[in-house]
């Protein structure tokens, strides 16, 4: 086991059970920062779950977490939250806007909850997804793939170390998967740790490395070749 | 990377007040429909409060004015040793009375006077003076406009087979009843008008005091009535000092009536008190139902937001606001609502216009704002127990 301060996400004996269901059963992984972690795996293996914990939208009810080397296992709800505000991003396969709010006000919610609403950083954000042209459209006159793209920015407007996104191309066309996946191509340049879970093959591999979870444990776990530097750290089950 | 870098200070807080402003705003504004049926249910229950309490501010107004109709409070008689009331001493009654706002006021003399073979009792006033005391007498036909003219009551018009328009012949009883009538003085008079009185008057001539006296001689007034614009306490006051000052009159006030009128209001108030209590505690129960139905709908919107960093402060501000605003706009609907309802009650029951005073305005929109305040109490325990990981979860 590495220090548990050297990563941004470090899960040590990680269990999250619901009643006698272990939707994680005593995963350890470990997250060096600025990788692209992919996370496969069956329907009701965890990875939601384990989502959920890494985000601090939830807690283990065994183990322990550090997450950007500060232990947040015991942390109460409103230090979480605090956590979650300043140190996350999160997308979402359904892309959650808020129905009667425009994009900008979408993306400006999260600036407001971060630190300080400001539109004009809100739109460049929306331009940086392409955009900037629909700013002023509510949820439902945009398409899935454009929703997705105002859920990314939103995630990505207070510039949080840890990106996690929850099937983010699950809804999408082949040709919006591939914008979002620049996206993450250009997040993951710039150095931000990415955790995408996601059922495509093609998807996973785009990220550093993959580990495959079944039964809330991690079954399996391979570096892609791309980025062979990227050492083979912390599985246990 | 950096984690987002912003300068803090007055800027960051006039431009989350923007934000803050912009969110009530849109979420007021782009659901329309659930936000309509939130502000009816607060406007309805304003309605009910604006509208009662205008009528119980207003009452007082046009119930005195209706009752003092009804009749005289204050009844002057001549005192146990005296024949009647003169002039002059009706005089001194009116300086004792001066100073207080005397509505209306009539003397009366009473004669027992033949009319087609029947008794009646004939009261000379001055007429002028009984058609404002007697607003409520229902006059088929006119009122005497001058000397000549009679009304006769509802009864005696009956008896007599008269009608409007009709001269009759009133003559003094002499003697015996039945006996011969031609010694007796008579008059004949033109009946301008029949009298409803629902009293006594129904029975009655009522004719000019001078045509009265012109018939059966001079004589002093028998009895005085004033409508004294009081409450009921004063006038038994009022009537001890009249009896005190003019020792030749008695002073009484009409007690039933007097009494009755406290009585009225003061039921009339505790019944709108007792229906604006109810109204209230079913708007708060409309207002909370309806909030927490917004709750329940709105809870993956509320997740988000929690999910983003918003703590339950923070959610709770926001949906305090939205209620606020919520309560606010319901209390001014209510206000113009209530003023109409109240009209509308006043036209129907006292046939007068009401007047909201400025203060039940604003008590009712404090009133919906603090009821709907209240009704959200239930809706943010709701949220509070909102759990983001739960609610964000892909089914
Ligand atoms: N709130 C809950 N109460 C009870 N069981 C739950 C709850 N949430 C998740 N589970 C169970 O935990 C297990 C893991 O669920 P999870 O959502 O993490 O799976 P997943 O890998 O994300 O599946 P999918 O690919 O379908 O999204 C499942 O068996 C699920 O039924
Ligand atoms: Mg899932």
């Amino acid at each position: 086991m590495t220090n548990p301060l050297n990563d941004i996400v470090h899960l040590d004996q990680v269990t999250r059970a619901y009643g006698d269901l272990k939707a994680l059963d005593t995963v350890s992984l470990e997250v060096p920062a600025g990788q692209w972690l992919s996370v496969v795996g069956p329907s009701g293996s965890g990875k939601t779950t384990l989502m959920n914990i890494v985000g601090c939208l939830d807690r283990p009810t065994a183990g322990r977490y550090w997450l950007n080397g500060t232990d947040v296992t015991d942390l109460n709800q409103k230090a979480l939250t605090q956590v979650r505000r300043n140190q996350v991003g999160l997308i979402f396969q359904k892309f959650h806007l808020i129905g009667h709010l425009t994009a900008l006000e979408n993306v400006m919610v999260a600036q407001y909850y971060h630190s300080m609403a400001d539109a004009a950083e809100a739109l460049a954000a929306l331009e940086r997804v392409g955009l900037g042209a629909r700013a002023g459209h509510l949820p439902s006159q945009l398409s899935g793939g454009e929703q997705q793209r105002v859920c990314i920015a939103r995630a990505l407007i207070n510039r949080p170390p840890l990106v996690l996104a929850d099937e983010p191309t699950g809804n999408l066309d082949a040709a919006n998967e591939q914008i979002v996946l620049e996206i993450f191509d250009a997040l993951h340049a710039e150095g931000t740790t990415l955790i995408v879970v996601t059922h495509d093959a093609a998807v996973a591999a785009r990220g550093d490395r993959q580990v495959v979870l079944g039964h809330g444990r991690v079954v399996d776990q391979k570096v892609h070749p791309r980025s062979p530097a990227v050492e083979l750290a912390g599985v246990a089950a | 990377m950096a984690a987002r870098n912003v300068t803090s200070g007055d800027n960051h807080q006039v431009a989350n007040h923007t934000m803050a402003r912009r969110m009530v705003l849109a979420s007021l504004t782009r659901r329309r429909s659930r936000v309509l049926i939130a502000v009816a249910a607060v406007a309805i229950g304003a309605t009910a409060l604006g509208g009662l309490a205008t009528i119980a501010a207003d009452i007082p107004r046009h119930l005195s004015r209706e009752l003092r109709e009804v009749g005289a409070n204050l009844v002057v008689s001549p005192a146990g040793d005296q024949p009647g009331l003169a002039d002059t001493t009706l005089q001194q009654v009116d300086q004792a009375l001066a100073g207080r706002q005397v509505v209306a006021q009539a003397a009366f003399r009473y004669q027992t006077v033949r009319l087609a073979n029947q008794s009646y009792l004939a009261a000379g006033a001055d007429l002028n003076q009984v058609q404002q005391a007697k607003g409520y007498w229902a006059v088929q036909g006119e009122w005497p406009a001058g000397p000549g003219q009679v009304l006769l009551g509802t009864d005696v018009a009956a008896w007599a087979g008269a009608e409007v328009g009709q001269n009759v012949t009133v003559s003094l009883p002499v003697g015996q009843e039945g006996a011969a009538d031609e010694a007796a003085p008579q008059a004949v008079y033109t009946v301008s008008g029949i009298v409803t009185a629902g009293g006594a008057e129904d029975e009655m001539v009522v004719l000019w005091a001078d045509d009265l006296a012109a018939l059966a001689g001079p004589g002093p007034w028998d009895v005085a009535e004033y409508s004294v614009a009081s409450e009921s306490k004063d006038l038994a006051a009022i009537a001890q000092a009249i009896s005190q000052a003019v020792p030749q009159v008695q002073a009484e006030p009409v007690q039933r009536l007097a009494r009755s009128e406290a009585d009225v209001l003061a039921m009339l108030r505790t019944l709108l008190a007792l229906v604006a209590t109810l109204v209230l505690a079913l708007t708060m129960i409309g207002v909370s139902t309806t909030m927490v139905a917004v709750v329940t709908e709105r809870r993956v919107e509320i997740a988000l937001r929690k999910a983003l960093g918003a703590d339950q402060a923070v959610i709770n501000r926001e949906f305090v606001t939205e209620a606020l605003v919520l309560g606010l706009v319901g209390g001014l609907a209510g206000v113009g609502l209530g003023y109409a309802f109240a009209w509308g009650v006043g036209q129907a029951v006292f046939h007068r216009s009401v007047q909201m005073p400025w203060w039940v305005a604003l008590a009712t929109v404090a009133v919906a704002i603090a009821v709907t305040r209240l009704g959200v109490i239930v809706p943010l325990r709701r949220t509070a127990q909102i759990d983001p990981a739960l609610q964000l979860r892909e089914e």
